[in-house]
């Protein structure tokens, strides 16, 4: 696939050129006026496959799954107007949660921009706070330069989406193609390595603490497999227990009993009461996020905290750092560990045992326990049997937005990174299904998984119909409580249980749904049918809709109520004992 | 946590950026979108062979709000450098002012002498106005300001800030 450099080619052929050299093999689009050339370019080629989608965020949301699943980049293709504004969630999404895209729109010609034309909008002015960079491509010159910047931008430093609009006549232009060889920045140029003398301070801490903690986060998981590897040597090598929030499970290995679950708003009692008492904290490309803090004026009070990130933005924002290290979260951890070992450095064994001592009395109030049901089926209980009969390292699981994706990220245990895709920044419904496409797209021989909610899951139906014309049997796991229960959960516990416009009225027949769309539809209701039923969604080669009807009222447990701090969690048995809206406090009802 | 009860106090960022198509927008936005103070934007480009621009920001906020400005320009993928002046040594700050009054008699000498006082320069007269050019910090541009709301100030029209250090280092 050797790149044509100084060949001469249609605007239109470089975009698929500069694609090809970039080591794409995926793209996921939908076409329109503004793009006929380059999908006319397409049509003259086999080498690039093109995935048609129902709807532009569909789009997006596929390239993402596919991205979060590989480490390589997403891509999309749309048209102008409608189809760039329809694509503008998913670059959103992608921006919050760190995801590499690259995606292409097409343009009214360059005479008619800012004329009101047929389709136009003004793209770039749209997506400037939606993508990491964008481009307008004023010259057809220019065009495979600021391709392939666009593709170094996406995935360096800090991943993120990046927009190249291009109008249409430039499509058409000729022009002298160049290569992704001689691109260098003028200006990004993120720093990698991080500072040694930082390093050493940061290992000082390790080597003094009593009670550490590692908080890790979605960096390590950007920042490739071989970081998830050396963190767990690290980790191993120091003793010390370890959280994550819900962008990094996997990077280390759930089944380790060194883990402690995810922390935060819904993490377990352990890794939030260990998060609060600890002295160093060591938080390793994570961002201090509002669902992780709780109160930020009563996180962990009394601890240093070990800071790594390759974005300096993140640093200092929320909660200061005592050691803060800008770089990748890789090469840090490498560095740590070769200095750890370097100067024979060992932990307090002491101090540690009797910090294991306190964890395990936190550990044993099993925060994850629920009472199980003979007669309906708990969601809890229906994430742990897809659990029990899914896992393996060939295994994906997507999820949607609302209480299922916090039961998956409490109940689905994640041993390996790039194996858990989820909308964490932005909370996008309608993420989980088209990211289950990406996902299959990219493993085809995989066992792809969404843990969907009801409501959630409309928003991205229409992407079935892709699903049934890629033959792309992903298995589309409905946790079907009739209503948004997450809002139903807020409402319970802060509105006076005055469940407005929550209950998912009108639903559709999701088994005659999945027939309609020419795929396969399963309906479960009884406990005991569950495991046989799961059994068939994985038996069947097709996509499937899995209509799992769970318990309706069930709250989602451990919670921090907003505005609290994390040893003000709560538990699911004391909860249904006291009446929660009133421990949260009039300030804590104003945020989200 | 940060602390939030930090004194705000004003600041002049130099951020050199390359040259291009929205980047002035980009800046704005962020400011914008983050909620940000600007209460002084300049921009020109001045190194033509490299299209470079120098935008220089007046901006106020706790230290640790700073701190976040400088690492969000910085995150913008078309920015060079950002340097926070105010932190970084001494430096020179000037200001450029096109101010014009009207009137008659007494007031319209009065504004002449103040102008003569304050250095400004005449750009244009008339028999019943001035326009007065003036350069300095602007607290100085506020003050003449002031003096000549009395005198018939109409109207006022100011470049924002234009800083740079002290020394011989550059950027
Ligand atoms: C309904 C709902 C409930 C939620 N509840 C919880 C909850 O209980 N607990 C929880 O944890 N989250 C929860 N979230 C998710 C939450 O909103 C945030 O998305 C999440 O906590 C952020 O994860 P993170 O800190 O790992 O950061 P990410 O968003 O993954 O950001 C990664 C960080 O790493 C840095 N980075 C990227 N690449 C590198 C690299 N190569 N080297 C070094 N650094 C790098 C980035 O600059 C960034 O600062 C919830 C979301 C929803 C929708
Ligand atoms: C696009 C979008 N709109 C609204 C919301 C607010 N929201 C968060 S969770 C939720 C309910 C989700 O319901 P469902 O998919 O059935 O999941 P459940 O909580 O019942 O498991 C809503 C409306 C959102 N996150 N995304
Ligand atoms: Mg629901």
């Amino acid at each position: 696939m050797g790149s044509k450099a100084g060949a001469q080619m249609t605007g239109a052929e470089m975009v698929i050129r500069a694609l090809l050299d970039q080591g794409v093999d995926t793209i996921f689009g939908y076409p329109g006026g503004a793009v006929l050339p380059i999908y006319d370019a397409l049509f003259q080629q086999n080498e690039l496959q093109h995935i048609l989608v129902r709807h532009e965020q569909g789009a997006t949301h596929s390239a993402e799954g596919y991205a979060r699943s590989t480490g390589k980049v997403g891509v999309v293709l749309v048209t102008s107007g409608p189809g760039a504004t329809n694509a503008v969630t998913g670059m959103v999404d992608a921006l919050m949660d760190s995801i590499p895209l690259v995606v292409i729109t097409g343009q009214v010609p360059t005479h008619l921009i800012g004329s009101d034309a047929f389709q136009e909008c003004d793209t770039v002015g749209i997506t400037r706070a939606a993508t990491k960079h964008n481009y307008l491509v004023k010259s057809v010159e220019e065009l495979p330069r600021i391709l392939h910047e666009a593709f170094y931008v996406a995935r360096s430093g800090r991943p993120g989406p990046v927009l190249v609009d291009i109008p249409k006549d430039i499509q058409f232009a000729a022009g002298a193609y160049t290569g992704p060889e001689d691109v260098e920045h003028r200006t990004y140029k993120p720093r990698v390595e991080g500072d040694e003398a930082k390093i050493r301070e940061a290992i000082e801490l390790m080597a003094n603490a009593k009670r550490p903690v590692f908080y890790t986060g979605g960096g390590v998981i950007n920042s490739g497999t071989k970081a998830s590897e050396a963190l767990r040597e690290l980790v191993r090598l120091t003793g010390f227990p370890i959280t994550s929030t819900l962008m990094g499970l996997g990077a280390y290995p759930h089944s380790d009993k060194q883990w402690l679950g995810m922390l935060g708003m819904h993490g377990t009692w352990e890794a939030n009461h260990t998060m609060h008492d600890c002295d160093v904290m060591i938080c390793l490309g994570a961002r201090f996020d509002d669902r992780v803090t709780g109160r930020v004026d009563a996180f962990s009070p009394g601890s240093k905290k070990i800071h790594v990130d390759i974005d300096p933005s993140s640093i200092n924002k929320i909660v200061r750092a005592d050691v803060p290290i800008i770089g990748d979260v890789g090469n840090v951890i490498l560095e740590m560990t070769r200095i750890w070992k370097a100067e024979k450095k060992k932990a307090d064994k002491d101090a540690l045992a009797k910090w294991w001592q306190q964890i395990d009395r936190w550990r044993a109030r099993k925060s994850l326990n629920y009472s199980n049901s003979k007669t309906v089926i708990k969601p809890q209980y229906a994430v742990q049997r897809l659990y029990e009969l899914t896992k393996g390292p060939n295994t994906y699981i997507t999820t949607e937005v609302g209480q299922h994706q916090m039961w998956a990220a409490q109940y689905y245990g994640f041993e390996e990174p790039n194996r858990w895709m989820t909308s964490g920044g932005l909370g996008t419904m309608g993420y989980g299904l088209p990211a289950a496409l990406g996902v299959q797209v990219a493993h085809p021989d995989a066992l792809v998984c969404c843990i969907a909610g009801e409501a959630s899951v409309l928003m991205n139906m229409q992407e079935m119909s892709t699903a049934a014309q890629h033959r792309l049997p992903v298995k589309i796991f409905i946790m079907n409580n009739e209503y948004m229960g997450m809002v139903r959960q807020w409402q319970q516990l802060l509105h006076g249980s005055r469940y407005s416009q929550s209950y998912s009225e009108a639903l559709p027949d999701f088994v005659k749904l999945a027939e309609a769309y020419g795929c396969y539809g399963i309906r479960c209701e009884d406990p005991a049918d569950l495991d046989a039923k799961i059994k068939e969604m994985i038996e069947v080669d097709a996509p499937v809709l899995f209509d799992c009807r769970v318990e309706k009222m069930e709250n989602c447990f451990p919670m921090i109520p907003s505005g609290k701090a994390h040893n003000e969690m709560i538990l699911g048995d004391a909860a249904a004992a006291e009446d929660i809206g009133s421990v949260i406090t009039e300030e804590g009802k104003m945020l989200v | 946590m940060l602390a939030k009860n930090e004194p705000v106090s004003r600041h002049v960022l130099s951020v050199l950026v390359d040259n291009e198509p929205g980047v002035l927008g980009r800046v704005v936005g962020l400011f914008s979108g983050r909620g940000y103070n600007i209460e002084s934007l300049t921009v020109s480009e001045t190194e033509h062979d490299k299209h470079v621009s120098r935008i220089t920001i007046v901006t106020s906020g706790t230290p640790a709000i700073i701190d976040q400005i400088e690492a969000q320009l910085g995150r913008l993928v078309p920015v060079h450098t950002v340097v926070d002046l105010t932190n970084s040594g001494p430096s020179v700050e000037r200001e450029l002012a096109l101010i014009k009054v009207a009137g008659a008699g007494d007031a319209r000498a009065e504004a002449l002498r103040l102008a003569d006082a304050f250095r400004a320069r005449v750009m244009d007269a008339t028999t019943e106005s001035f326009v007065f050019e003036l350069t300095g910090k602007p607290d100085k541009l506020d003050q003449f300001i002031s003096l000549m709301l009395p005198l018939g100030l109409v109207e006022v029209s100011r470049t924002g800030v234009a800083a740079i250090s002290r020394g011989p280092k550059g950027m």
